[in-house]
């Protein structure tokens, strides 16, 4: 499994999601390589339509596709909702641990298929 | 860094709010105990995890001699989610009771020393800075256990000094014009 961590400096959130990442592969026991790109310039984030830091790739799908949706493309902190509706600057951790599980299973069923 | 330390006086500034009004420091505090100015915008995750806590607290003490303002000075080219109309529907779907002004030029944001949103400056009636900082201790609400904000308004309003008078801001960078 590959994750790709987007980030961007100029917003706080990236660290404490990082470390969500990090226990979320934990408490699943999925093996995974993490790449840490870090989004410096609003060309770059054009490029990558970048919805705001921090943006985790999954096998190169958006942790919460619909979520990411709802952001504007560009340098600034991604707005995450959370399973009760509020607000926050990162995903939940359940919300990251469905998405690797659920990420898990469609490699298993890909590598089955094959 | 913050150019308006804890004793100093408020900057002053005259902006347009989204009641279509010009809005200034001194239609904010004449007649007030304690006022507060508080660099927010539309977008930013912290912004809204925090907002209702905010709006919360001014709905507690306005009618006991407190008032506020929320300040947006992100730059709305680049950032167009943050521009005025966006603003004024903001405002609308929150049910602001308070004035939503527009730091257009951002000078009134530099004037303070912003560099967060949210960030509050909480005045006393003679117009010294006695809070500046978060609203509280957490902007996830159910781990928030230091009202920071809530506190120093109940202190300036007794007459008191707050404790603590200055917590770092914690928040999404104020978008500065390039």
């Amino acid at each position: 499994m590959h994750i790709e961590f987007h980030w961007w400096e100029d917003c706080p959130s990236h660290e404490q999601a990082y470390n969500l990442l990090q226990e979320a592969l934990s408490q699943t026991g999925i093996q995974a390589t993490v790449e840490r790109i870090e989004v410096k310039s609003h060309e770059e984030a054009a490029t990558l339509r970048f919805p705001g830091s921090p943006t985790i790739h999954i096998n190169g799908i958006d942790l919460d596709p619909a979520g990411a949706e709802q952001n504007p493309v560009g340098l600034s902190c991604r707005v995450y909702r959370l399973p009760d509706g509020r607000f926050s600057p990162v995903p939940a951790l359940e919300i990251i641990t469905s998405a690797l599980q659920e990420a898990q299973r469609k490699e298993q069923a890909d590598n089955g298929e094959n | 860094m913050a150019k308006i330390n804890i004793g100093d006086q408020s900057s002053p500034f005259s902006l347009k709010g989204v009641d279509g009004k010009v809005h200034s420091l001194a239609d904010l505090s004449q007649g007030k105990d304690a006022f507060a100015v508080v660099f927010s915008c539309n977008h930013c995750p912290y912004v809204l995890a925090w907002e209702d806590r905010l709006i919360g607290a001014y709905n507690t003490y306005a009618s006991q001699g407190f008032d506020m303002v929320f300040i947006n000075a992100n730059d709305p080219v680049n950032y167009p989610t943050d521009d005025f109309d966006h603003m004024v529907s903001h405002a609308q779907e929150k049910g602001m009771t308070f004035p939503y002004l527009h730091d257009e030029t951002q000078e009134t944001a530099t004037a303070f020393g912003a560099e967060r949103t949210p960030e509050v400056f909480l005045f006393d009636k003679e117009g010294m800075l006695r809070y500046h900082g978060a609203p509280d201790d957490n902007s996830d609400e159910t781990l928030a256990t230091k009202p920071y904000f809530r506190n120093a308004i109940a202190a300036v309003l007794k007459g008191e000094a707050p404790e603590p008078a200055k917590t770092p801001a914690a928040g999404c960078t104020i978008k500065w014009k390039s």
